[in-house]
């Protein structure tokens, strides 16, 4: 999903901008802030559908304790607030894509690929991707990697594919549910496998397919997968486990919906100096081995590195000043403070 | 300090000392237990600190609620007993707790 001004990853070009933001959780949020009082315009890439990251993802309803001056915020009013916070410096947004590749140009500058086949050229790469990228999670079934991507997938390209296959979706959630109606009027059989006869999803998704078991046109099964058979990857039968007792279902096609993991992702790739899984930066700049890419937030590392959200915006803002020497090498930065600098005020639409 | 048991898949067990008012979760973090990762640090979010709860305390550690039954959909072998660690409060009532580790996180 692309947000306002951008266009479709197809159809995109290549985009030239100041800094790319990968990651729109708390800290990368914030770092557009930061940048935009010293000029520089981001654009921001998230994997998820949605700015929050873990906030918005993983906790959008717990409160959190240790925001300076909020005594309590919901992760998600959090992210609302900076959405809210950063709105004058007019960053663009790209939802639902992964950034894969990160490559310096002869030019100097950074030159991204997202997963959709988006090309970004940019000054500055602002890695903010806290606990890496979200990806789905693969149930711990003895050799289930090998069908990957040929019998067992985790999201529907093509729903054709799947027409007149033996399929078996498997999860109580909204994406297994979903699935389940969407798929079940071109598979050959769709097996809805779930570990208890309580569903998540919307009371509606529910229903209607109560109702597509009752004609038996899906087959509703409360237990636990066991066991995956096949040859080269393509699947030939699960064994899942019920109060029944254990049995073997003829599969040619599974959807696992376990909901989603982190994981660093391309990140190991781009030739950064890591430790253990975490980006090594210095604490001046918060920049990585590579100059002019910086690391903010939980996916860094230094001597007395804490996971907190106030720590990755006050490495936001010490990223940003590093930032602008690149970015804008011939201007001199005078520091500034929001209460009385009427430059920093016009930025932020003060009036 | 209340006493708490993790028994791992190939048998091998560790015995704790835990304060009351932390989580099993918490308990289990602090002393370098395998196999209770914890990715979501405790928000009942994420299912990577499933343990089965022996039987034999099943009535004392009590059922899970809804958010937490819920979020054991998320989990690999889930069983009768299964809890998320990080939803288990010590309580001096708990003392000598046994729980298993799964073979498996997600």
């Amino acid at each position: 999903m692309a947000l306002d001004d951008m266009p479709e990853a197809a159809e995109a070009g290549t985009t030239e901008i100041d800094a790319i933001v990968i990651g729109s959780g708390p800290v990368g949020l914030f770092a557009v802030f930061e940048l935009g009082l010293v000029d520089i315009k981001s654009l921001v890439i998230d994997i998820l559908g949605k700015p929050g990251g873990q906030c918005s993802e993983l906790y959008p309803e717990k409160p959190i304790y240790d925001i300076p001056a909020l005594p309590t915020v919901t992760g998600q009013e959090l992210t609302d607030r900076l959405m809210e916070q950063i709105k004058p410096f007019g960053a663009k947004f790209v939802f639902g894509e992964r950034v894969d590749e990160l490559v310096r140009g002869e030019d100097g500058r950074f030159h991204i690929k997202t997963d959709a086949g988006r090309a970004v050229i940019a000054k500055v790469v602002v890695i903010a991707a806290g606990g890496g990228s979200f990806t789905p999670k693969r149930p711990p079934l003895e050799g289930i990697e090998v069908y990957e991507g040929k019998s067992v997938h985790y999201a529907v390209r093509r729903m054709e594919d799947l027409r007149g296959k033996d399929v078996l979706v498997v999860g109580g959630g909204d994406s297994a549910l979903d699935w389940t109606l969407n798929l079940a009027p071109l598979a050959k059989s769709l097996t809805l496998l779930h570990r208890r006869d309580e569903f998540r999803g919307a009371p509606h998704s529910v229903e209607q397919m109560r109702a597509l078991v009752a004609e038996g046109r899906v087959r509703l099964i409360i237990g636990q997968m066991t066991k995956l058979d096949g040859t080269d990857g393509e699947l030939e039968a699960v064994t899942v486990k019920t109060a029944a007792g254990e049995e073997k279902l003829p599969i040619n096609a599974m959807l696992p919906f376990f909901g989603l993991t982190m994981k660093l992702g391309p990140v190991a790739h781009w030739g950064l100096n890591l430790n253990e899984n975490l980006i090594l930066v210095d604490t001046e700049r918060f920049e990585t081995s590579e100059k002019g890419i910086f690391a903010i937030g939980d996916i860094n590392w230094y001597p007395g590195k804490l996971k907190l959200i106030l720590s990755g915006f006050h490495e936001a803002a010490l990223m940003a000043q590093g930032a602008h020497k690149i970015v804008h090498p011939d201007k001199k930065l005078l520091f500034q403070y929001t209460t009385s600098s009427s430059s920093l005020q016009k930025k932020l639409g003060v009036k | 300090m209340v006493k708490l048991t993790y028994i791992q898949p190939d048998g091998t067990s560790q015995t704790v000392e835990a304060e009351p008012g932390v989580t099993v979760m918490e308990a289990a973090k602090l002393n370098d237990i395998a196999g209770i990762e914890a990715e979501c640090g405790g928000a009942c979010a994420c299912a990577t600190c499933h343990v089965y709860v022996d039987p034999a305390w099943v009535e004392k550690t009590g059922k899970p609620a809804d958010i937490e039954e819920d979020m054991l959909d998320f989990a690999f072998d889930v069983r009768p007993e299964s809890r998320l660690s990080c939803q288990i409060k010590v309580t001096p009532e708990l003392d000598g707790l046994t729980v298993r580790v799964p073979a498996k996180q997600f």
